[in-house]
């Protein structure tokens, strides 16, 4: 199912015609039984996946990853190093699959774009002055462009979360629809929010609304940058917005956890996850991903380990 | 009313990475005396817990191998200290798995400390007697320095429950090693003490790992783990070593046989000369002039 923006004249663009309306609407959501969301990620996440169902799941995380370096230090030789890595993950063992994007700052993305040419590994920058996103509308909108005229086939954007905590919703969501409009039709957006400074799940959900009503194509938890990165928790409870959102519109939005996702363990709960809240429509790389670098390497050596027999060892799987 | 004091029974867990956790499987064995009387339960690792020890393993391995040499031997010496506090407990407990008199039993653990507080004194000499100064037709300086080997698992002996583990575990971790210890299988508490003993000395969390259960069980996933990079197989009777042999051929470990050994005696160098490598730097001194070298 394509995603497209909202029409005119659906219902639900009418909350978006001003502050005060957006303002009724998204405060007007139910608001979030932390106990309960935290009880069934948990219990969601004792779920034993084994043999078959494990490699798999191991595959399918493979194939969602983003695989990111978003360092200052990052220089072309990394992000060549990072795109060879992105096409094939497992030099030894060519079945691996390719993860779906390499992730990398505005000015690497022509570096980025000819180390995964020819593959189908996509390009995503973050921009709009990231990861704080404390900049003038206009500088994150040249970000932006700068990105995509490069060949960014993905722009990762953070809103701007003073603004939202402040309570200023249609500052955040004139901002992603210009960035959207930005994007242009060749980029995809990806919003993130930054859970771990919207300080409660109600703002959590009330950000996935107002990123989905402005246009995302993606709603991320992080940037991977502060403490609380994603969690469990904050994941099912955006695949419950997405849930809802395209229960009411039609529109598929796509769901990208980000940060602190180290292990295959940890990864295959999330597709649990995935699974029990949206179900197989999201079980693609076109919709569900995960922001991480050093959770391909844990995936790679379980992936040896279910080849082999044998528990495989940081040596056998390249550093970066 | 009765002055009877309820018993107080001690919980024997696994040692991982500077915790006490229980098995990943949940499951225990009976631990009896050498006369069958049943002393305790003892946790039965499963393969997932020699995977988490060794990852526990390596992550100690960088800062313990990092470490002077001359740290090392005081925490070490540190380990010795603390034994001889739990004398009467290990004494307790040796005469129990070994079948020994009181006093004998006492003999053992004295012993023991003794070996200890030995390989406490080696960690910085061992460099001056397998390493040195090569000499060299050309200008250079030629070092050899022995450098640990990096995670050793470690097959404790069957039999000697706890000087032998001593002597198999001390040399390995006083040259800079980490090490997974399969403690023996039918008498497994003195390693499960001697863990709680590692824990309140200043050895850091992750350099010894303790495991008990049953040995082949244990050792087989260690023994083709591509991250461990030694095993000694001290504990292995001739069958299952060479199975483990066989596996640890995957990823070139460095295996140490099964050997008779009488642990009572001086031990020599031998077992931490079989977990060092032998790093040699070419250094040049500069160019030769018409009266020689330069320098």
């Amino acid at each position: 199912m394509p995603s497209t923006a909202l029409t005119a004249a659906h219902p639900l663009k009418d909350v978006t015609t001003s502050d005060s309306a957006l303002r009724r609407f998204l405060h007007g959501l139910p608001g979030v039984d932390a106990v309960g969301l935290e009880g069934r990620a948990a219990s969601l996440g004792t779920r034993s996946i084994k043999t078959t169902a494990k490699a798999y799941a191991i595959d399918l995380a493979i194939s969602m990853v983003d695989l990111t370096t978003l360092e200052g230090a990052d220089t072309p030789g990394k992000v060549r190093a990072l795109g060879a890595k992105a096409v094939h993950p497992d030099p030894t063992d060519r079945t691996t699959p390719a993860t779906a994007a390499v992730c990398v700052y505005p000015d690497m993305v022509t570096a980025a774009k000819e180390a995964v040419a020819g593959s189908t590994v996509k390009v995503a920058s973050v921009a709009t002055a990231f990861p704080a996103g404390r900049a003038a509308l206009d500088v994150k909108l040249a970000d932006v462009r700068d990105a995509v005229a490069a060949g960014a086939d993905e722009i990762d954007m953070v809103i701007d979360r003073g603004a939202f905590l402040a309570g200023r919703y249609l500052k955040v969501y004139d901002e992603i629809t210009a960035v959207k409009e930005a994007c242009g039709t060749s980029a995809r957006l990806k919003v993130i929010f930054e859970t771990g400074e919207l300080s409660t799940y109600d703002n959590i959900r009330r950000a996935s609304w107002l990123g989905m009503l402005a246009g995302a194509d993606f709603i991320k938890t992080s940037t991977g940058k502060v403490a609380v990165n994603a969690t469990p928790a904050n994941t099912l409870l955006m695949l419950e917005a997405v849930r809802d959102f395209r229960a009411q519109t039609g529109i598929q939005v796509g769901v990208k956890p980000a940060g602190g996702i180290r292990t295959s363990k940890d990864a295959i709960k999330f597709l649990v996850l995935v699974n029990e809240t949206v179900g197989e429509d999201w079980l693609d790389n076109h919709w569900f991903r995960f922001g991480a670098s050093s959770l391909l390497n844990d995936l790679l050596m379980q992936r040896q380990k279910l080849a082999t027999g044998r528990y495989s060892g940081p040596d056998y799987v390249t550093v970066d | 009313m009765s002055d009877e004091r309820l018993s107080v029974f001690k919980t024997y867990k696994l040692y991982v990475g500077g915790k006490f956790p229980r098995s990943e499987s949940g499951r225990v064995y009976e631990v009896t005396d050498s006369k069958g009387k049943w002393l305790a339960n003892a946790p039965l690792s499963s393969r997932k817990d020699a995977r988490d020890a060794v990852v526990a393993a390596r992550k100690a391995f960088g800062a313990w191998s990092g470490a002077t040499a001359y740290n090392r031997g005081q925490v070490l010496y540190r380990v010795a200290e603390m034994l001889e506090g739990r004398r009467d407990q290990f004494t307790r407990e040796v005469a129990d798995a070994e079948g020994l008199s009181k006093s004998k039993a006492a003999a053992v653990v004295d012993a023991t400390i003794d070996r200890w507080v030995w390989y406490a004194g080696w960690t910085d000499k061992i460099a001056q007697v397998v390493g040195g100064g090569n000499p060299v037709a050309g200008p250079f300086f030629n070092l050899s320095s022995p450098e640990p080997t990096g995670v050793v698992a470690v097959l404790a002996p069957q039999e000697s429950s706890f000087l032998g583990l001593v002597s198999v575990l001390a040399p390995v971790i006083a040259t800079g090693n980490t090490a997974v210890v399969v403690a023996s299988e039918r008498s497994p508490l003195p390693a499960l003490s001697l863990a709680e003993v590692l824990a309140t000395s200043d050895v850091p969390g992750g350099v010894v790992n303790v495991l008990s259960g049953r040995t082949a069980e244990i050792a087989t996933p260690l023994a083709s783990h591509q991250d461990v990079n030694a095993i000694d197989l001290a504990g292995a009777d001739e069958e299952l070593a060479k199975e483990l042999e066989i596996a640890a051929a995957d990823n070139l470990k460095r295996v140490l046989r099964p050997q008779p050994v009488d642990y009572a005696e001086t031990p020599g160098i031998d077992r931490m000369t079989a977990f060092l490598e032998t790093k040699t730097v070419w250094h040049p001194t500069g160019s030769l002039g018409a009266s020689g070298s330069s320098y």
